[in-house]
């Protein structure tokens, strides 16, 4: 029988060697998946893994691709890792995510036509001011009656939805749009338009902004006091209040954090990528980046390479179902594998394997 | 009789880089207390481990009746008539004691049966419990009953009791013997840990002792001397920490007029409590565990603010100060709760040294850690309070109960406080760590600074205090010198009544 047995000190070996372990697993159990389907497994998972980026067929398309998708998604993920490692649970960035893009994107709007340079970085500033103040609602509510975080910011999501919905009907809508839903488009005023700065590696100010905040993040929870303070409350909140942390501050802190990440993350998307505010624009990237962040062990670096693993697999799963006919559904079991394989290779950091009974 | 209950031959446990037991033998017979004798890290923990069946031995083997015995899980021990009463209890406080012990059982009988059977059991072995009222509103002693009816309920035939008595009173210590003293004449044996050498003496007839993992003796506690048991335990002989008789100087801390309110639905409130503390005092507070004294801690070290003048150092109002506000001046404590309060279980010792010394360290100036520093300070608490340990980067959790003690001691006393408060400063720690914290205490106040022990431990607080206090529902008894106190009359302050009587 096999039993599992607690470390006594988390292995550092396994700490490294689990998401390679995990992404092997995958592609053993996904290949024999996709040769049940009747594909060659070696061409599947190449054309997941490797064509997108370096296929000449496809990498000038797929390639920037990569980091349209894995940005935000790193980004967002940035922020919310940070509260998660305090316990203190952010669900709701998919609805800060909105709000920034809103009003980051309203105050652009608002100076139609007016050609600025100053246009886009009041825009940066609104869309991170939006999110955070969409985040400090639950922060708020938790700090001072001890409500429900997790409810509380997953509800406003969805209050943003209706936002953004009456929003993209409404007062944003197009002037010259001939009715349709939807704002005016980014793309055509150059004052507020996030383009990109190197168009074939798909990199834009939001994936610049994705890769500033890796590094701080990463500096800011290995050296800082904040960062320690952020991990003792995530230990234990009673040893965090006898190290003198404040929980409420800690809850308004953490959420101000990733609702600003998120409604950057949101701002930039809408501006650039996405093009103009729609009642559709958000593309779940919010809800995503909690995977990412888990996936990351709630580790910047981690998440760095986890935001860029799950964006490939997106990538890379499109084009196989594009060129290989495999059923959609084959590449989200596929994804599931990938998420199921790196969270139970994890195990083995605390526990090992003990043979016998 | 032929055969003993359970022999045990030649055990032997490692884990990596250390052997928790090697070629551990000996027999316990029907009908005996038998004492386990050993320092903390002697492995004592690991041999009743294997015999409760939470970890299999490496080698040897053990025999239940002249019968093989390799329980695979603490069920199997269980249904062999193996039972154990943890050092820390798992009810749930606020679930009746009913419903605890029900949790507890393979196939609870109806609540109404199971009710009738506890009185039965509680009656039996004079053991008051009334199988309805919630665990949260019971006292240390009445949780400890409720782990033994549990176990009794099983009908076992040898009975596990880790540490039994270190939450106990002197007469709940009277009761808990009286019990044991029952079922070892009806033929139960009892396997009996515990630190207490007098204890021992008092009630076992056999003794096993362990140090560094080995078997050192297997002698009859009731010929050996105090000291002599130390002495075999430890290796060589263990002296008492010299009296704390200092002249005290001025007052350093001026408690008056604090209350605090119960901070959970089974917490204590504290009520009016005031007294003085000067530099060079040692304070003992008494009281049995539950009286205040997690909240008298946190008041003081500033996890709980109170109302403002309740709390003076060094003539300036520090009520409304946090922590780290009380730390810069001087205030240090350590609390009760080793692995959660004052240490954080999965973060190094590095890490934990920062949890409380960055301020007076100097481990974060403008909120960077410097962890090189850190370390050192780590390593500097190791060395002066030899707390084993392969080195500071290891988790404060696989550290033994006397080690992170020690650790957590240290750390405070290394930061030359002005003020220290410690709850509980040895329980669960052996002999030879427990002299040297008591020492340590001792030290710090020779050396000019005020000291608070809280504890139940009212041999350690005659042993070390200049002056003591009584802590009894929230309210803290007169201050009297600790010289010219008799064992009785500290007794009757613990009951609630005045000392100067």
């Amino acid at each position: 029988m096999l039993r599992l047995e607690k470390r006594k000190n988390p292995s550092r070996g396994w700490a490294i060697a689990s998401p390679v372990v995990a992404v092997l697993a995958t592609m053993i159990a996904g290949g024999i998946m996709f040769a049940i389907l009747g594909s060659d497994p070696i061409e599947a998972i190449r054309t997941i893994f490797w064509d997108p980026i370096f296929n000449p067929q496809f990498a000038s398309y797929s390639r920037p691709q990569l980091l349209v998708k894995a940005g935000p998604l790193i980004l967002i993920a940035i922020g919310l890792a940070m509260g998660f490692r305090a316990g203190i649970w952010n669900i709701g960035a998919e609805g800060q995510y909105i709000m920034g893009a809103i009003i980051g994107g309203g105050v652009g709007l608002a100076f139609y036509p007016l050609d600025a340079w100053w246009i886009f970085p009041l825009m940066v500033i609104c869309g991170g001011l939006g999110g955070a103040l969409w985040a400090l609602i639950p922060a708020i509510l938790k700090a001072k009656f001890n409500t429900n975080e997790i409810l509380v910011s997953l509800l406003l999501v969805y209050v943003a939805e209706n936002i953004l919905a009456a929003m993209s009907l409404g007062l944003l809508r197009n002037p010259e749009g001939q009715g349709f839903p939807g704002s005016r488009n980014f793309k055509s005023y150059d004052a507020a338009h996030n383009d990109f700065l190197i168009p074939s590696l798909g990199m834009h100010w939001g994936v610049v902004f994705a890769f500033v905040a890796v590094a701080v993040a990463w500096y800011v929870m290995r050296y800082h006091q904040f960062g320690f303070r952020l991990r003792v409350l995530g230990e234990s909140a009673r040893a965090a209040r006898f190290a003198g942390v404040k929980p409420g501050r800690m809850v308004i802190f953490a959420f101000v954090i990733s609702g600003l990440l998120a409604g950057l993350a949101g701002l930039f998307e809408v501006t650039g990528p996405g093009g103009q505010i729609t009642d559709s624009f958000n593309s779940g990237y919010g809800f995503t980046a909690i995977i990412v962040a888990f996936l990351g062990r709630l580790n910047p670096l981690g998440i760095l390479a986890g935001g860029l693993l799950l964006g490939l697999t997106y990538i890379g799963g499109e084009l196989a179902q594009l060129m290989l006919n495999l059923p959609g559904a084959s590449i989200q079991a596929f994804q599931g594998m990938l998420l199921f394989f790196l969270l139970a290779t994890e195990l083995f950091t605390n526990y090992r394997v003990r043979i016998g009974k | 009789m032929n055969h003993p209950l359970l022999r045990l031959d030649g055990l032997t446990k490692a884990y990596p880089g250390v052997i928790a037991n090697d070629d551990v033998s000996f027999d316990i017979r029907a009908g005996e207390i038998h004492a386990l004798l050993g320092e903390n890290g002697a492995g004592k923990s690991t041999l009743v481990k294997m015999i409760y069946g939470l970890v299999q031995p490496d080698t040897g083997k053990m025999e239940l009746n002249g019968g093989g015995f390799a329980p695979s899980a603490p069920r199997v021990a269980r249904t062999s008539g193996v039972a154990m009463v943890f050092q820390h209890f798992s009810l749930f406080d606020a679930l009746s004691v009913a419903e605890n012990i029900a949790l507890g059982m393979e196939q609870p009988p109806k609540p109404a049966a199971l009710a009738g059977r506890i009185t039965d059991v509680s009656n039996a072995y004079g053991l008051p419990l009334d199988p309805a009222r919630l665990v949260g509103d019971l006292s240390a002693g009445e949780r400890q009953r409720v782990e033994i009816i549990r176990c009794l309920l099983q009908d076992p035939k040898l009975l596990i009791m880790d540490e039994p008595t270190s939450v106990l009173t002197p007469q709940e210590v009277a009761t808990l013997f009286t019990t044991l003293r029952k079922l070892r004449d009806e033929g139960t044996a009892i396997l009996y840990i515990s630190h207490k050498l007098e204890e021992i003496r008092a009630l076992c007839e056999t003794a096993t002792i362990l140090r560094g993992g080995k078997k050192v003796a297997t002698c009859d506690p009731r010929e050996q001397s105090a000291s002599q048991l130390a002495e075999m335990m430890v290796g060589t002989s263990v002296t008492p920490a010299s009296g704390a008789q200092t002249t005290t100087g001025s007052v350093v801390l001026r408690v008056d007029g604090l209350s605090l309110p119960p901070q959970s639905a089974f917490g204590t409130s504290l009520k009016d409590i005031q007294f003085t503390l000067s530099s060079g005092e040692v304070l003992g507070i008494g009281g049995v565990a539950g009286n205040g004294q997690d909240e008298l801690l946190a008041c003081l070290s500033g996890e709980v603010t109170t109302r403002a003048t309740t709390l003076h150092f060094e003539g300036q109002d520090v009520s409304a100060l946090g922590p780290n506000a009380r730390r810069a001046r001087g205030i240090l404590a350590a609390p009760e709760e080793r692995l959660g309060h004052a240490a954080a279980p999965d973060m190094s010792l590095t890490e934990n040294a920062v949890l409380t010394g960055a301020v007076r360290e100097g481990l974060a100036p403008n909120g960077i850690i410097q962890w090189g520093k850190a370390r050192a300070f780590a390593e500097r608490v190791i060395r002066a309070f030899d707390v084993r340990t392969p080195g500071p980067g290891v988790a404060a959790r696989s550290l033994s109960g006397g080690n992170l003690q020690k650790f957590v001691v240290g750390r405070e006393i290394l930061q030359n406080p002005k003020v220290f408060v410690v709850n509980q400063p040895t329980w669960g720690v052996d002999a030879a760590a427990a002299a040297t914290i008591r020492q340590a205490l001792v030290d710090l106040a020779a050396g000019g600074a005020a000291v608070i022990v809280i504890s139940q431990d009212l041999d350690e607080l005659m042993e070390i205090s200049t002056g003591f206090a009584a802590l009894n529902a929230g309210r803290l008894s007169p201050t009297v010198p600790m010289r010219g106190l008799t064992l009785e009359s500290i007794g009757l302050m613990l009951g609630g009544a005045d000392a100067a009587a």
